[in-house]
C-alpha cells in the first residue's frame, strides 16, 4: 500500500503533526528552563547554568523523591493485595449480582475526577470526619486519630484512587486463563489455595508484573491526592514542583524536578516492558 | 475460606465506595463545619452550590473547553490513526510514540512544560492554550478507540468499493467512517470525560479567567471547609452515574473499558 498513498494523506497527518510539534516543543522548553538561572523575585530568567541539576542532591529535595518511590511502592502492594481477589471474583464468580456490584464499584470511581475522589478523602479522614466521628459516638476512642496530612491517610487515598485501574489490568489478565488448568489441578487432588498458588498466581504474572508497575508509574505522577490530603506536610513530587513554581516563582528548577519525575517513570515503564519480554520467553503469557 | 474470601470483598468494596457514600450524607448535613454524623437535615449546601459564581463560570468554561478539546481531539486522532494503521511512511513509528506519550506523561510534568513553552513564545493563559493541553492529554485514547475499530474493518470493503471506481477519499467517507461511528463515539464520549476532569495540567496552564470547574473546586476547598464542596461532589456523582448508565445502553460498557485497557 505505501505506493498509493491518495491525495488527501497531507491532509490527515498534518493536524497530528502540529500536536505532536507542540508537544515536542513544550518537552524541549522544559529541558532549556532546567539550564536557566533562577532570579529569585522574578519570572524572568538569567543565564546558562548547571546549577539547578546540582540542587537536586540537596536532602530535602531527595528525601521528596525517596518519600514519593516509598508511597507509590506500598500504594502498588496495596492495589495488588486489594485487586487481586476482586479481580479474581468479578472473572471467575458464578454469581451475577456479586459481579455487577464490582464491575459498578470499579467503574464508577474511575469517571469521577481527581478533585471530587480527593475531597471525599478529606471528609472521611478528617478530625471530626467519618472514622473519627464514628469511633467516637462508639465510645472506643477520646481523642481523634490523626488520619489527616499523614503518610497513612495519603497512601490509604492513593489505594482506593488506583484500584479500578488495577483491577481492570488484573481481571483482562485473568480472564485469558483458560478454567481448565485450575479444573485440571483441583481434579488431581490440589486444595483451592493450592490451585490459586501453583496456577492461577504464575499464570496470571504478566498481569500482575504491568498492573503493578504501572499503578507504581501513575502514583509517582499524582497530584491532587498527596496536594490535599497531605496538605503540605506529605509532598510527592508534584507538589513540591507545584510549590515551587506557584509560591516561589523557581520554574527553572521546577522544571528539573518535573523532568526528573518523567525520566524516572519512562525507565519504569522500560523495565516492565524488558519484564514482560522475558516471561513471555519463559512461556508463561 | 470461602467466608474469609468474601469478608475480604465485601471490605475492599466498601473501602471503594465509602467515601462517595459519606460525602453524599455529608451534602445533607445542616451544620456548617465537617462533622459526621450529621446532626440534621437541609438543602442549603446545594443552593449555595448551585449560586456560586466561581463554580457556575468554572462549569461554563469547563464545558466550552471540553467541547473544543474533545472534538478537535476527535477529528485530528481519527485522521492521524487511519493514516498511522494504514499507510507506511517515514517517521510513522516516532510519530505514534510522540502522540501516544501523554499517557505515561505524568500530567504534571506537561502542565510545567505547557507553561513554560506559552512564556516562552509570549502567549498568555489563554483558552487556546488550556484547549490545546486538554487535546494532547485526551488524543491518545480517541486513536486507541480508531485502531479498535479499524481492526474490526475488512480491508475487502474498501478494495471492493476501490474496484467499483470509488476515490481514495470516498472510501474513508463511505466506507470507513460509517463503520467506525461506534467506536468514535466511544473515543470523543471518553475524551469528554477526561477532558472535564482533568485537574492537575489544567491547574497549570489556567488563570482566574480561564478557571474550570475542578480548578474552581480545589480554590474552594483551600479557602473553605463547609459542605458547599460536598453538595458539588453528590451532584456531579450522580451526574456521572446517569452518564454512565447511558453510555452503557447507547455504547455498551465493553466498548468503553476496551478504552480504558491498556492504561
Amino acid at each position: 500500500m505505501p505506493d498509493s498513498r491518495p491525495a488527501y494523506f497531507a491532509w490527515f497527518i498534518l493536524p497530528a503533526l502540529f500536536l505532536a510539534a507542540a508537544l515536542t516543543a513544550s518537552l524541549a522548553s522544559l529541558l532549556q528552563f532546567g539550564f536557566r538561572e533562577h532570579i529569585p523575585g522574578s519570572l524572568q530568567v538569567g543565564g546558562f547554568t548547571l546549577g539547578n541539576f546540582g540542587r537536586m542532591g540537596e536532602w530535602v529535595y531527595l528525601r521528596v523523591f525517596l518519600d514519593s518511590l516509598l508511597l507509590s511502592g506500598c500504594t502498588a502492594v496495596g492495589n495488588l493485595l486489594l485487586g487481586y481477589p476482586l479481580a479474581y471474583a468479578l472473572v471467575r464468580s458464578d454469581s451475577k449480582l456479586l459481579k455487577s456490584t464490582i464491575l459498578v464499584t470499579t467503574i464508577v470511581p474511575m469517571f469521577t475526577g481527581d478533585i471530587v475522589r480527593t475531597y471525599s478523602w478529606l471528609v472521611v479522614l478528617g478530625k471530626n470526619g467519618f472514622i473519627n466521628g464514628t469511633l467516637k459516638s462508639a465510645g472506643l476512642i477520646d481523642t481523634p486519630l490523626e488520619l489527616l496530612y499523614t503518610p497513612l491517610g495519603v497512601l490509604i487515598a492513593l489505594v482506593q484512587y488506583s484500584l479500578p485501574v488495577m483491577v481492570v489490568i488484573l481481571a483482562a489478565a485473568i480472564s485469558h486463563i483458560d478454567v481448565a488448568y485450575e479444573k485440571a489441578a483441583a481434579s488431581l487432588g490440589a486444595s483451592p489455595l493450592s490451585v490459586l498458588w501453583n496456577v492461577t498466581l504464575p499464570l496470571s504474572m504478566p498481569g500482575i508484573l504491568s498492573g503493578t508497575v504501572t499503578i507504581f508509574a501513575w502514583t509517582l505522577s499524582a497530584f491532587a491526592t498527596p496536594q490535599l490530603v497531605g496538605g503540605g506536610k506529605v509532598n510527592m513530587i508534584s507538589n513540591m514542583v507545584y510549590q515551587l513554581g506557584f509560591s516561589n516563582f523557581d520554574f527553572p528548577f521546577a522544571a528539573v524536578l518535573s523532568m526528573v519525575a518523567l525520566v524516572l517513570v519512562f525507565l519504569l515503564l522500560y523495565f516492565m516492558a524488558l519484564g514482560m519480554r522475558r516471561l513471555e520467553r519463559v512461556g508463561l503469557h | 475460606m470461602r467466608f474469609l474470601y468474601g469478608l475480604l470483598i465485601a471490605v475492599t468494596l466498601v473501602y471503594v465506595t465509602l467515601p462517595s457514600v459519606v460525602v453524599i450524607i455529608t451534602a445533607f448535613s445542616d451544620k456548617a463545619l465537617l462533622m459526621f454524623p450529621p446532626t440534621g437535615f437541609s438543602l442549603k449546601w446545594f443552593e449555595r452550590a448551585i449560586g456560586y459564581d466561581d463554580f457556575r463560570k468554572g462549569l461554563a468554561n469547563g464545558l466550552i473547553i471540553t467541547a473544543w478539546a474533545s472534538t478537535i481531539a476527535l477529528v485530528c486522532g481519527t485522521l492521524a490513526a487511519f493514516v498511522i494503521e494504514r499507510f507506511e511512511f517515514a517517521g510513522k513509528r516516532t510519530l505514534e510514540a510522540v502522540l501516544l506519550s501523554p499517557l505515561v506523561i505524568p500530567h504534571f510534568t506537561l502542565g510545567v512544560a505547557m507553561l513554560i513553552l506559552a512564556s516562552e513564545i509570549n502567549m498568555s493563559r489563554t483558552f487556546t492554550l488550556v484547549v490545546i493541553c486538554h487535546v494532547i492529554l485526551v488524543l491518545p485514547f480517541v486513536m486507541r478507540a480508531v485502531y479498535v475499530s479499524l481492526r474490526n474493518i475488512d480491508p475487502a470493503l474498501e478494495r471492493a468499493a476501490a474496484s467499483l471506481g470509488a476515490s481514495p477519499l470516498t472510501v474513508f467517507l463511505r466506507i470507513d467512517l460509517p463503520l467506525l461511528a461506534p467506536g468514535l463515539a466511544g473515543g470523543w464520549l471518553f475524551a469528554a470525560i477526561l477532558s472535564f476532569n482533568e485537574f492537575t495540567a489544567t491547574l497549570f496552564v489556567t488563570g482566574q479567567r480561564t478557571q474550570t470547574l475542578p480548578v474552581a473546586m480545589y480554590t474552594y476547598v483551600r479557602e473553605y471547609a463547609d459542605p458547599t464542596m460536598a453538595a458539588i461532589s453528590s451532584m456531579l456523582i450522580a451526574a456521572t452515574v446517569l452518564f454512565l448508565v447511558a453510555a452503557n445502553r447507547w455504547l455498551g460498557l465493553e466498548r468503553i473499558l476496551s478504552i480504558q485497557q491498556a492504561r
